[in-house]
Formats: C-alpha cells, structure tokens, sequence
C-alpha cells in the first residue's frame, strides 16, 4: 500500500498533467491504471475512492488543488501549474529574478584585479 | 552590587558596538572561521547576559550583597513576606525591565524557531511533489528548474540536499560534487542551529549594531568552513568555479530573509565576494597559539558576567 505522500504525489502528477478537472472516480481509475513508475512500485490497484478524496482534502487544505463545488460529483483540478508551484519554490530561495551578469560583474567589482584576472580565465569556458 | 551592575553595563555597551564593529572588520576571520563563529557566539551570549545582568544587579542592590541573595529576598518580597520599603522606584523599575528583556528574547527565540519550522514543513511538502530524488546520491533531491541552484533543508534525520536541473547542466561533475560536499558540509556541521539563534537575535534587538554584525559575519563564515570542508576533496580551482558559476547565476536576497524561509543556503554578493577573495588569495590558517587566544578570550567573555553575577562579593 502506497503512503499518503506517495499518493499526494501521484495525485499533484496526475491534475498537473490535464488542463480540465476530473472527479475523484476518475483519478482513482487513472492511478489504478498508472503503471509502477521508478520501480519503487506505488501500488494503487485496490485503491478507494474514499482514500483519493482523503488525499484530495489534504491537497485542498496545502492549497495546491482547488474543488468546483457547483458539479455533483465534485471536480478536482490543480490550482497552478507544476511550473509556477516551482517558480515560487526558487523563489523562497533565491529571492528576486536572476540578473546573471549583474551579480558577477558587481562581485568581480569587490575582488583585486589579479583575482579577477584568475577568475575570468577559470570562468572562461562557459 | 553597584560596582557589578556599573562593570556589566559597560561590558553591555562594549559588546553591543565597538566589540562587534571592530571584529566584524577585521581580517583575521577568514583565515579561523571557526575561532571567529565561537568569538561571535561569546560576544553575543555575554552581550545578553550582561544587559540583563547590569539591571539585575543594579535593582537587587538594596536587597542583598550578591545575585543570589537579592533573589532570595526578591522572592519574598513577591510571596509577601518582606517588606518592599528597602527597593525605590528605579530599583523596581531596573527589575521590570530585566524581567521583561529576558522575556522578549526566549520568546523572540521560540517565535522564530517556530516561524523557521512552519515554513521549512510548508516548503518540503512542496518540494516533495515537485522534486525526484538524486539517482546516484543519497538524501539528494533534484528539482525542475532553469536558474542553477543548490541549497539545504535542514530537518534532523530528514535532511536533505535539493539540486537544481539548471546547476547539473551548468557545471561539471568535479564542480558539482564541490557544491554538493559545501552544503552537505552545512548540514553535518548543523549551520541551520546557529542561523536560527543570530536570527533570532536580530529580531530580538534589530537596532543594535551587534545583532546585524554579528548575523552577517556568522552567515560569511559558515560558508567559509563549509568550503573549507569542501577543500578537502576537490581543487581550489574548481571550487572556485563551481562558486562564481552559482552565484552569478543566481540573485542573492538579504540574509534575513532566507533564514526565515528555512532553507540554510544564505549568500549575498559580499558574502560571496568573500568567499572568492578567500579562496583566490589563500591565506595561512591563523596560528595555533593565536586561536587558542581567540577561542580563550570567547571562554572569558562568558565566564566575566556569570562569575560577576554568581559569586558572592566578587566586585562588592
């Protein structure tokens, strides 16, 4: 039996990879069909309905999957792409856009000229 | 009494500006990260103790010769069974306010602890879905992303290191493995631990310079023993590399601010500037009988104030 973050995961794959919103039947069929990637085998076979809509509230509640409540069943679909949840990732890391040449040129600015000298040629490949 | 509360005040004021300007200035650090972080724990933990300390003393004076024995009478003064006609106005005042520096800094301290792991746990969950894991490299994530990028989540036996595509495709593998031992150097060594407490610090007392000074030089000087450690087993050359090719491909944020997204991996260009001096410009390691100096003069900074509060008529 797969964890619940095995599943989150499978899950997120899944809604991050179709544009529309499915029900909570479909995603069950979809994982029981998901072959076993990367060998470590996220076995969904006897998966419940029940267990994908635990794993969808708690998506919900991470705000990473948003519920059209006005269908019956409910629609689940990803709140934004894999692309932007990854952008915003980086961004708690590295703070503003990169300015590449601007970060090199403002410390080879700090640094004497021989170091720099040094540091252009190890650079040079790139 | 009078005399230690006079003698703790200015170890306060020293400790909390000309002390950590002058260090903080001073070359000598980057050729003893390690004696400099002790010097700079020292100087931050006597610079508390001896605010509150000053204060302490200065309201206990009426009450008893010595830290001990005012707490004593302190204590019986609050069940009520002193009388409070020996302790003035300013005496209680000198109190309050010991009391309540000591309670803004645990709380600071427990504030941003909490902070810090609210949204260390945010960013991981995240980073779960979105990441795979390194293929040869254990406790390893890589993420899907352009802008190279390497840094480490701290989280007791969860620790992880996260690569990013564009850092496996910008450098060569000698690079890549100098990167990759740096920030596993900052896990094994528990930065993140010391991070939080000069964090803390800073928003504790935002307006002394010693907090600021102090949160910044300890941030260059992790990355300097992680490097350090990374020395071990590649080239300076191709650390070199692997530090100008990052940085440069990345913009930095001020150090506040990435330690309070939990993540350990803290450079602003100076820092990184440092580092690449340091490392172009190899200096000898400070001499042996200089540290022990370094790291004796750290031991006597906390040993003054404590002895000064605890022993009985030591400066009466």
């Amino acid at each position: 039996m797969a964890t619940l973050g095995e599943l989150e995961r499978a899950v997120m794959d899944l809604l991050w990879e179709r544009p529309e919103a499915i029900t909570a039947n479909e995603l069950r069929d979809l994982l029981s069909q998901r072959p076993a990637a990367d060998g470590r085998g996220t076995d969904v076979k006897s998966l419940a309905v029940t267990t994908v809509l635990t794993v969808l509230s708690r998506l919900e509640k991470k705000g990473l999957v948003e519920r059209e409540r006005n269908t019956r069943p409910h629609r689940y679909q990803a709140v934004t792409s894999r692309a932007e949840h990854t952008a915003e990732l980086m961004l708690e890391v590295l703070g503003s856009a990169p300015d590449r040449e601007a970060v090199l040129a403002r410390f080879i600015g700090t640094v004497s000229d021989g170091e720099a000298e040094t540091l252009r040629k190890l650079l040079g490949r790139s | 009494m009078f005399a230690t509360s006079w003698f703790l005040a200015a170890l306060a004021v020293a400790l909390a500006w000309p002390v950590p300007v002058l260090l903080s200035r001073a070359a000598w650090p980057a050729r003893a990260p390690f004696a400099a972080l002790i010097l700079w724990q020292a100087i931050a933990l006597a610079g508390g103790l001896s605010m509150i300390g000053a204060m302490l003393c200065f309201g206990l004076e009426p009450l008893g010769e010595n830290l001990l024995a005012g707490l004593e009478h302190l204590i019986g003064i609050a069940l009520g069974l002193e009388s409070m006609d020996t302790l003035g106005i300013w005496h209680a005042f000198a109190l309050s306010a010991a009391a309540l520096l000591l309670a803004h800094l645990v709380f600071t301290l427990l504030l941003t602890f909490y902070r810090i792991q609210t949204q260390r746990r945010r960013h991981r969950d995240l980073l779960h879905l979105l990441s795979s894991p390194s293929t040869d490299r254990p406790d390893t994530l890589v993420i899907n992303h352009d802008v190279p990028v390497a840094y480490c989540l701290p989280g007791g036996s969860r620790s992880v290191t996260v690569l990013s595509d564009g850092l496996m495709n910008l450098l060569s593998p000698d690079e890549l493995r100098a990167v990759l031992i740096h920030e596993e150097a900052h896990l094994a060594q528990r930065h993140h631990l010391l991070l939080w407490a000069f964090a803390a610090w800073r928003s504790a007392l935002p307006w002394l310079p010693t907090s600021k000074l102090a949160q910044r030089s300890v941030s260059s000087l992790i990355e300097m023993l992680a490097d350090d450690v990374a020395l071990r087993e590649v080239s300076r050359a191709t650390l070199v590399t692997a530090i100008a090719l990052v940085a440069s491909g990345s913009a930095q944020l001020p150090a506040t601010e990435l330690v309070a997204t939990g993540g350990a991996k803290i450079d602003t260009p100076e820092t990184t500037s440092a580092r690449l001096g340091r490392l172009l410009t190899p200096r000898p390691p400070l001499g042996r009988g200089l540290q022990a100096l370094v790291l004796g003069a750290s031991a006597l900074l906390l040993a003054a104030p404590t002895a000064l509060l605890i022993v009985p008529g030591v400066f009466s």
